[in-house]
Parts: structure tokens; C-alpha cells; sequence
């Protein structure tokens, strides 16, 4: 609630200023550190939330987060040019998405989606933002109104490795696999 | 259960087209870690003394430093060491960049090359899957496209591309290995063209693991922000504008001519503009606070970036200014040719062209200005085309070639290997030494921990040595605060520094850390990111191998002395350490044997540089007493080198 009584919410943000970004991956690397179970004990670079898109000779750096998966191409891409720098198509896409090996699991092939680091205790600012000594990456907390009241659903990790199970081979063959396993 | 390593090299043989994951003993991470000190122990064990660099029994290893992969920060080098060409010992180059971290992340802590293919091949790794693919196509191709294309054949953005020129493929001895903005430039690429690989091509979705996690990220994560906070650290080339130190100091053209009075704000205003206005960003290296690397947009180039020295090699050999190395570094590099040879061999070809030891014809159609025949030679060379095949051999190579007395204008090598262009007054002791006994022939990649210097002013001095927490043991400290010139230090001093200096290289180098934020950082302002102190610690909660101090320092003499015995059994002499003759104008041949003699003592050497049996057995490196012995280079009855009769005699 804010001093009006009105709903509010606290959205989690980070800047990416391209132009600052380095290549040096640290962003990468501490991501992929603090999600390895148990935490910080290991590094892999492809399991990481976030993903530095590179190429010096054509000067393009773009750090970006993992969003939502999906189950489906785009029709058609979008192919990005910004002060004469042509982007590669997806360059700026957060997606885990058949079109791309970014954003899986490299071991189940299952989706990775940025959670901000939400921990207990939490974090001052999510790690990537952290590790990033050059200030490509900034974090900030803004408090916007709400206007249902609606509650918002939070899927856990498991419901949302369970989800894209579902629509990759669907809720029969899910459920049976599962039953099996389970009798084992 | 490996930690910080994987426990797994490739084995790669092109001539048999085999390619064999083998698992490796810890056993021997813990007495050579990893990068020079592994790729020193596997060229010691299978290559035999007599091989021909150039021959398929040769071996090229890209060997990962122990920490690279991790979040240790600042650690991605990669050693790729061979047996030279160039002058038959140890080859020796370091690539930072990102290859050495894919490539833990695929599986492998080294990729071991063997043999040589039929014809041109690349090698593709994705974790498992290892391929070695045509690479016909590539004939010819440069470095950007030959990179680029691969890429877009195995249609994997992420992956890494190491690959050699054009120059590479024509076996020219500063032909360099590069991948993205880093270079192994010295002294291997030939190697690589000799095997006919024209690349290798890598990606790794695997876990590194780490054996404490908790204390090591607290370690690293602190150390990040101490680095990012040091101005000592990192690479000043690419961010500080006042270039006089090397423009004033160092030699111009074929190592020849200072000019003392040479840096002006005028100039130092026009270079600023010029790097500004075509400088797109900085680039760093894997998991390293600091950014090295310019990356420069030249009109009607292809962009390219560049560090450190890289920046003034060109237009000082060729007594331009700065806009010439932004125009053709990265044409050069584009060839696969490496920065700091390269124009040291263009210049002295010109000096033997001024001086009528090589003529006209020797140069058909060359332009008459001098950038233009900068251009002309670098693609002669590249290509092997007329001169450019004498030259193709490096300034010593070539010089013996031509003869006629361009022996003489070969002034600036040691043991063949081209140095920086520097020509002083008074012969300095610890320097002496250090290019005199180099394993690692570069100064850059000897010196770094004990000042250069001597600081005057008491209090400065004072304040220094308060914050001069990388000193091994106090006896350093005493040294420089008693120290008020250049060379008056005692001859065991100069002998501990240069041990010293050696010592954090040689770690820097088997744990993979870049010396811009360790080792060669030490001399300036003290406070260095990382030292004897810190590294043990870091190497003991990334490995669980438990590493002190002393066993630290122990790794570094173990792979120094092993890394020794490998160029001595290859053919090194006594009378390969000497300093270009014209380093110093003073020199003292007396005292400059009795320093060596020194050394060689204080190393546990013998008076002809060879590690006695007992030294080697000390540093458990008996296997190499015994080869050795076998070999007949030591009968095991040696002393070290003051208790030789011929030292005694040289004290006389």
C-alpha cells in the first residue's frame, strides 16, 4: 500500500547500458555460480540466466536476462540496426524459445528464466548487477500502482519446470512418466 | 571428484586422425598445477631431444591454467607452448580472452596436438563431440573471417575460434595464434601452420567444479572489488594517455634510435583526439575487472582492438606516429602476424636495404615511402613471397640466411628471440639476469615484483613499504629500503629478485592469472592484486589440495627447474645468456660471468646452467636426474656453479 491506500507493487529493474558492457562475462559467471546447488560450487556459463550476446569486430555487446519460455518460433524476426550497428535477429530476444540453444538447461534441455536472485535473505541487487564492475548492469526498485486487486501468482521453479514439460509433451504422457518414476 | 580442473586432456594426433579423451593423475596438479608447468612436464616426457620443431612429433598444447573457469578473477590464460622453431627450446605464449575457460567448460584442463594432418583441418570440440573438419576453404583465409566463418559453419555464436593467418599457414616465424582479442603471439603459431591446423574450434556447456565454494566466492568476490579499485593493476597502455615513458625511452626503428626529447603535449593532445575518435570501447577478458584492450575503427578497416605495447610497435620501427599502427595493426594482425617481431624484422630488412647488404632487387617494386613498404614487406612475409621468405625466418633467421655481414644489424635478440627495443646507459644487474637467463624470453614476461627502481624520498619510501604486503620475506624489504642507485644492490639481492620476479610469473602462469593484475604489476606502487601470500589459499579452496606458502613456491621451482632441464637436454648453453651486446653501452664481461655464476649457484645449477641430480631430486623431478644421466648432458656428480673450479678461476 502506498500513502493512498492504493495497491502497489514493487517492480524489479535492471538498466543495460550497452555501451558500458566489456565482454568480460563476470555477469555470466557469478549467475551461473549462485544458482549452482549447493551455491557457488560450480561454474558453467551455459546454465546462466543472463547471456552477454558478443562480437567485437562488429561492436556488439548486449547483456541479456532470460524471460519467459516459449513454445513456438516468432513469425517472422526482427532484425535491429541502431547507430549503424546491424544486430543479428533475436540479439535483444530474452526468450528460451525452440529457435535457439539459449536459456536451457544444457543437461535436460529444460528452460532457465532469470529470477533476480530472490533469496533468503535477499540480495542488495541480483548478482549479475553485482559482478558487473563497469556498470553496464544497474538495479533499481520502483513502486507502481496496482489497479485490480488481483493476487498475483508466483510459480515456484518445480511448477514451472512442470509447466513447459506440459506443453513440450503434453499433460498425459507427463503424468504417466511421472506415476511410473514414482512407483520406482 | 575433480575440483577447478576437469581431470580430462584431449589428445588429438593429425596424422593418425585420432583423437583420445584421456584422464589425468592429480598427482601431477599438485606438483606442476597446470598451464607451462603440465605442457612443460608432457613435452619433457614425449617429446625426445632432437626432434624437428617442424616435424609431426612435435607437440602443440593449448594448456589451461589451473584456475581458469572459475570465478577466481583475472584467471583465463592459456600457456600454448611447443618446441620453437624458432630456436629450438621451449616455446612459450600466453592467450587470455575466453578460449582457456570454454575449453574447461567443454571437458578438458589442455588440448594436446600431435602429428600432422594430410591437408589443412580445423578442429571442432563441443563438450564430447570432437571433430577434425576440412579446412580447404579456409586456405588463405585471415584471422576475422577464418573465425567468422567457422562460427557460422558449426552455427554456434558462442563458440570460440583459435586460428592461424595466412602467416601461420606459411610457417613464418611471427605468425601468431588468435581468438577473438587474444593472441598466443609468440613463437608457436609456425608450429601450428607446420601441423596444417588452421584452427580449433570450442564450446563447453559443463560444470567447473570448486571444492569450497563458500570461502572462495568470499575470497573472490572481495579480490574483484580490490582489483577494480587498484590503479596499480591492469593495463595503464589502454587507458593513459602520457605514452613518453616508452616513446622517450625505448628505441626507434631497428632498435636503433632514441629520441630523448620526442613526447610533447602537442602530441600527446593529437594522439588522445586520435584514439578517441576511433576507439568504439574496451574490452576485457574473462572475469577480469579491468578492460586491456582498445578496440579502434580505423576508415576503410576492419575493426580490430589492441593492447599493451601492441600500441606503438609499428610507428616507432617505422618512425611514424600513432595513426599509422591504427592503420595497418590490424592488417597485421588480420595476417596472423604477431606485433612485436614483426616490425623489428621489417625495420632491420630496411636498415640492410640502407646499408647495400641487401639491394634493390631484393625489393622489386617496393614504394619508395616508408608506410608503403611497411605494407610491402608485411605481405611479402605473410606470404612467403621473394624477400619475404628470408625474412619469414625472424631477424636471426633471416640474418644468417642473407650473411654478408647482417649479423651485425641483428642487435636486439636473445637466444633468436626478438626483445623490446632498449638500449641503455649502465648495465642493471637484476636485468642482466633476467634477459640473460629467461626461460620465457620476453622481459615483460620475467620482470614485475621488486621496483625497477629505487624510490629517494624517505617518507615515499616509507609509505611504499607499508603497503608492500606482496613481499615474500622480509629480507626484500630491507634491499629497497637500504637501496639508493639502480645497480648497487648486493649480487645475492639481484639474484633473489630476479628468483622473485620469476617465481610469481611461473605461478601466474601454471594457475592461469594474468600478470596485468599479478605478476608483472608488482614494481609499480606495490600493492599488486594478487602474491605469494593470497595465491595459496585461492589455489587450496578451488582445488581442496592443500597449498601453503611453501609448496606454492616449491611449484613455481619445480616447473622453473623442470622447464630448465627440458632447454638444456634441447641444446642450451652457457653462452646462449647474454643481453644484446648493445643493451648497456657499459658492460663488464667479468662481472657480468661472476653475477651468472651466482645465479646459477643460487638456482642449484651447475656452472654450465644445468640443475644438478640433487637439486632435481629435491623438487621430486629424479625422473629428469636419471634422463638426464642416461643422456650423458650430467654424469650426477656436479656441484653447483661456485664450487666449479672455472668459477673459482673466474673470481681471479
Amino acid at each position: 500500500m502506498d500513502k493512498n491506500g492504493k495497491k502497489t507493487k514493487i517492480v524489479k529493474e535492471i538498466k543495460v547500458e550497452t555501451r558500458k558492457c566489456v565482454g568480460c562475462g563476470a555477469c555470466e559467471i557469478a549467475c551461473s555460480a549462485f544458482h549452482a546447488v549447493p551455491k557457488y560450487s560450480s561454474v558453467n556459463t551455459a546454465r546462466s540466466r543472463i547471456m552477454v550476446v558478443m562480437d567485437e569486430v562488429r561492436d556488439i555487446f548486449v547483456p541479456i536476462r532470460a524471460g519467459d519460455y516459449t513454445q513456438a518460433e516468432c513469425n517472422g524476426r526482427n532484425r535491429y540496426v541502431i547507430d549503424g550497428i546491424e544486430y543479428d535477429e533475436c540479439t535483444f530476444c530474452p526468450a528460451s524459445c525452440p529457435s535457439r540453444d539459449a536459456f536451457k538447461e544444457p543437461d535436460s534441455g529444460l528452460p532457465l528464466k532469470c529470477d533476480m536472485c530472490e533469496s533468503d535473505p535477499p540480495l542488495e541487487e541480483p548478482m549479475c548487477v553485482e559482478a558487473c564492475t563497469f556498470d553496464a548492469l544497474t538495479y533499481e526498485e520502483r513502486e507502481v500502482e496496482v489497479e485490480e486487486e488481483t493476487e498475483e501468482v508466483k510459480l515456484e521453479d518445480l511448477e514451472i519446470v512442470f509447466e513447459s514439460l506440459r506443453k513440450k509433451y503434453g499433460l498425459k504422457k507427463l503424468k504417466s512418466t511421472f506415476s511410473r518414476l514414482s512407483k520406482g | 571428484m575433480r575440483y577447478a580442473e576437469t581431470g580430462f586432456q584431449l589428445e588429438v594426433d593429425l596424422s593418425k586422425g585420432s583423437i583420445e579423451k584421456v584422464e589425468t593423475d592429480p598427482g601431477d596438479t599438485a606438483l606442476y598445477l597446470g598451464g607451462n608447468g603440465m605442457n612443460a612436464k608432457l613435452l619433457y616426457d614425449r617429446v625426445p631431444p632432437g626432434t624437428d620443431p617442424w616435424s609431426p612429433d612435435n607437440l602443440l598444447i593449448f594448456g589451461n591454467g589451473l584456475l581458469n573457469g572459475t570465478y577466481v578473477p583475472g584467471a583465463n590464460r592459456t600457456s600454448v607452448d611447443t618446441i620453437a622453431p624458432l630456436n629450438g627450446l621451449m616455446g612459450h605464449s600466453l592467450m587470455g580472452g575466453f578460449f582457456g575457460a570454454e575449453m574447461k567448460m567443454a571437458g578438458y584442463d589442455r588440448i594436446v596436438i600431435r602429428g600432422e594432418a594430410p591437408d589443412l583441418v580445423y578442429l571442432s570440440i563441443h563438450n564430447d563431440k570432437v571433430e577434425i573438419c576440412d579446412a580447404r576453404h579456409l586456405r588463405g583465409k585471415g584471422m576475422y573471417d577464418t573465425q567468422r566463418l567457422i562460427k557460422e559453419e558449426l552455427n554456434d555464436k558462442r563458440a570460440w575460434v583459435a586460428a592461424i593467418g595466412p602467416a601461420g599457414e606459411h610457417k613464418v616465424i611471427m605468425s601468431s595464434i588468435d581468438c577473438g582479442n587474444s593472441s598466443a603471439a609468440r613463437t608457436v603459431g609456425p608450429v601450428m601452420g607446420a601441423k596444417k591446423l588452421k584452427a580449433i574450434a570450442i564450446r563447453g556447456t559443463k560444470d567447473v567444479y570448486l571444492a569450497h565454494p563458500n570461502e572462495l566466492w568470499e575470497i573472490c568476490s572481495r579480490l574483484r572489488k580490490e582489483l577494480d579499485a587498484n590503479p596499480n593493476v591492469g593495463d595503464w597502455m589502454a587507458v593513459d594517455e602520457d605514452d613518453s615513458f616508452h616513446h622517450n625511452n625505448f628505441s626507434w626503428g631497428n632498435a636503433r634510435v632514441r629520441r630523448k626529447n620526442f613526447w610533447s603535449a602537442s602530441i600527446e593532445e593529437k594522439w588522445r583526439n586520435l584514439k578517441y575518435d576511433h576507439m568504439s570501447r574496451q574490452t576485457g577478458c574473462w572475469n577480469c575487472p579491468k578492460a586491456c584492450h582498445n578496440v579502434i575503427h580505423w576508415p576503410g578497416r576492419q575493426r580490430f582492438s589492441y593492447k599493451c605495447y601492441g600500441k606503438d610497435t609499428f610507428h616507432m620501427a617505422s618512425f611514424q606516429e600513432l595513426d599509422f599502427t591504427y592503420e595497418i595493426l590490424g592488417v597485421s594482425q588480420d595476417l596472423g602476424l604477431d606485433s612485436y617481431s614483426t616490425p623489428q624484422v621489417m625495420s632491420f630488412a630496411l636498415e640492410l636495404l640502407e646499408n647495400g647488404i641487401l639491394s634493390e632487387k631484393d625489393f622489386p617494386e617496393m614504394p619508395a615511402d616508408v608506410r608503403g613498404r611497411f605494407y610491402y614487406l608485411l605481405h611479402k612475409i605473410a606470404f612467403r613471397d621473394g624477400i619475404g621468405d628470408v625474412l619469414a625466418h625472424g631477424t636471426s633467421g633471416a640474418a644468417a640466411i642473407i650473411g654478408n655481414g647482417a649479423e651485425e644489424f641483428d642487435h636486439n635478440t636473445v637466444k633468436k628471440f626478438e626483445q623490446l627495443p632498449i638500449k641503455l646507459g649502465k648495465l642493471n644487474p637484476a636485468y642482466f639476469l633476467m634477459i640473460a637467463t629467461g626461460e620465457d624470453m620476453a622481459i615483460t614476461q620475467i620482470e614485475g615484483s621488486f621496483p625497477q627502481d629505487p624510490i629517494t624520498d624517505p617518507e615515499l619510501k616509507e609509505e611504499f613499504i607499508r603497503k608492500w604486503t606482496a613481499v615474500p620475506d622480509k629480507k626484500f624489504t630491507e634491499w629497497f629500503r637500504n637501496w639508493e642507485k639502480r645497480d648497487q644492490l648486493s649480487d645475492e639481492a639481484m639474484c633473489a629478485i630476479t628468483d622473485w620476479n620469476e617465481c610469481m610469473h611461473y605461478l601466474d602462469d601454471s594457475l592461469g592469472i594474468c600478470g596485468f593484475v599479478s605478476s608483472f604489476r608488482g614494481q609499480f606502487g606495490g600493492t599488486t592484486g594478487y602474491d605469494i601470500w593470497n595465491m595459496p589459499e585461492i589455489v587450496t579452496h578451488a582445488t581442496g589440495m592443500e597449498f601453503d606458502k611453501d609448496r606454492l613456491w616449491e611449484c613455481f621451482q619445480r616447473n622453473r627447474t623442470l622447464i630448465r632441464a627440458l632447454n638444456i637436454r634441447a641444446g642450451l648453453k652457457r653462452s646462449w645468456e647474454r643481453p644484446p651486446e648493445d643493451h648497456w653501452a657499459v658492460r663488464n664481461e667479468e662481472y657480468e660471468q661472476q653475477l651468472l655464476s651466482k645465479y646459477y649457484d643460487f638456482k642449484g645449477w651447475t656452472f654450465d646452467g644445468i640443475p644438478t641430480k640433487e637439486t632435481l631430486e629435491k623438487l621430486s623431478l629424479g625422473y629428469v636426474a636419471e634422463d638426464l644421466i642416461t643422456k650423458g648432458v650430467l654424469t650426477g656428480n656436479e656441484v653447483t656453479a661456485l664450487k666449479d673450479t672455472r668459477a673459482k678461476k673466474e673470481k681471479e
